[in-house]
């Protein structure tokens, strides 16, 4: 017997609802929720950060264990090194080209399904990430709390490989294989229109 | 049957009604009470993640290794931290977690999550035991002597002790390799989030 019926396409609707709401700033200290939530926004906020993020996810998908979280797992630890440099105001050249090369090679990775070595998928994972870190670093907004900011940046980042990893489930089905080779092809697609913008 | 079933419906709706019209104020927001210093500091351990990071990485680590080390590290980081807190009270000076000593705490046990390392008993004893004594000695201080401030610490203490039985007990249980790896994936988010701040301080600095 049924005790609770769930009407899920509402429960989806107001989950969704939920998660787009504002910061209440009831009773946080001064900038805090400002600084997490800045962090969190940060890696979603820019497409081309988006698109590499994701690919990752679908690529280790595809490699299977232990590139399924080795990948992952080295794309935020790089990225930080990364962020480092931005910090610091150490010049990186052509970081653009970095991000959008990211998605272009990532995307063509994902699209012919290749699978390397994991020593060099990972390899290729860092370089990247030292590029979208730099970004990140360079671009910082001042006057945000390092902690919250700090943990809003990486859980966001972890959550966009996290559902990289879940696209990537669909390769269980034929149809999913051809679906995520299809949008390693848009990723890559996406990379080219990037690099043409950095060109410009 | 049935009027008598209404009957005692529409009475139970206006016994309800009559007790909500003599209800006292709500003070939902609890501007003028408060919680009360144990909310307090349970309230203050939860929303502190300078607090709140260290001890959910360490019980994830001791989860890792088996009950009994996350018996040890329970009891082991409640006793410090009480502890601790108690000999921060006598402290004149405020002292506050420096960002250094968090970003160092985050990528020392979220590195340990990480790599999943085999740490003997004694040695995740006395990280449990540091971890403790410093940040109680840095509540302690925060504190004060007075009564409510030492229930506050009471109150910090048993919601240290609950998060860190609850998450090591949850994690003790996992035996799926995918499941272990999630909590690896954990240690490197908040091994990374350290390493940000880290850098943040070298920026700032």
């Amino acid at each position: 017997m049924n005790l609770v019926r769930v009407n899920t396409p509402l429960a989806a609707i107001n989950t969704i609802a939920l998660l787009w709401t504002q910061t209440a700033s009831a009773h946080v200290g001064s900038g805090e929720a400002a600084g997490w939530l800045a962090g969190f926004m940060h890696p979603i906020s820019g497409f081309d950060h988006v698109l590499a993020m994701i690919a990752v996810g679908l690529w280790g998908a595809q490699l299977g264990a232990p590139a399924i979280w080795v990948l992952p797992v080295a794309f935020p630890l790089v990225m930080v090194l990364g962020a480092t440099l931005g910090f610091l105001g150490v010049p990186l050249p052509g970081i653009e080209f970095g991000i959008a090369a990211s998605a272009i090679l990532l995307g063509m990775a994902v699209m012919t399904a290749w699978r390397p070595p994991l020593v060099v998928a990972a390899l290729l994972v860092g370089v990247f990430a030292v590029f979208h870190g730099h970004a990140h670093g360079a671009e910082l907004p001042p006057g945000q709390g390092a902690m919250l900011y700090s943990m809003g940046f990486v859980i966001a980042t972890g959550l966009l490989h996290a559902l990289g990893i879940g696209i990537g489930t669909l390769q269980r089905w034929t149809w999913g294989c051809g679906l995520l080779r299809g949008a390693g092809a848009m990723i890559a697609a996406g990379g080219v229109f990037f690099l043409s913008k950095a060109f410009a | 049957m049935r009027d008598a079933h209404n009957t005692r419906t529409s009475r139970g709706i206006r016994v309800a009604l009559v007790t909500a019209l003599c209800a006292g104020p709500a003070q939902a927001h609890l501007n003028a009470t408060g919680l009360g210093p144990v909310y307090d500091g349970v309230l203050h351990f939860l929303i502190s993640p300078e607090d709140l990071v260290p001890v959910v990485a360490l019980a994830l680590l001791a989860g890792l290794r088996g009950v009994e080390f996350g018996r040890r590290t329970v009891f082991t980081l409640t006793a410090a931290w009480l502890l601790g807190s108690l000999g921060g009270l006598g402290i004149v000076k405020v002292l506050t977690v420096e960002p250094v000593w968090s970003a160092l705490s985050f990528m020392l046990l979220g590195g340990l999550v990480l790599t999943d390392a085999r740490l003997a008993l004694p040695i995740l004893t006395l990280l449990a035991a540091l971890l403790g004594a410093v940040h109680g000695v840095i509540n302690g201080s925060g504190v004060g002597w007075s009564g409510p401030g030492i229930i506050a610490l009471l109150g910090v203490a048993s919601t240290v002790f609950v998060c860190c039985v609850l998450l090591a007990a949850f994690v003790t249980q996992l035996r799926s390799q995918w499941s272990r790896i999630a909590v690896r994936v954990a240690g490197s988010w908040i091994a990374a989030t350290g390493m940000l701040m880290a850098s943040w301080s070298l920026h700032a600095g």
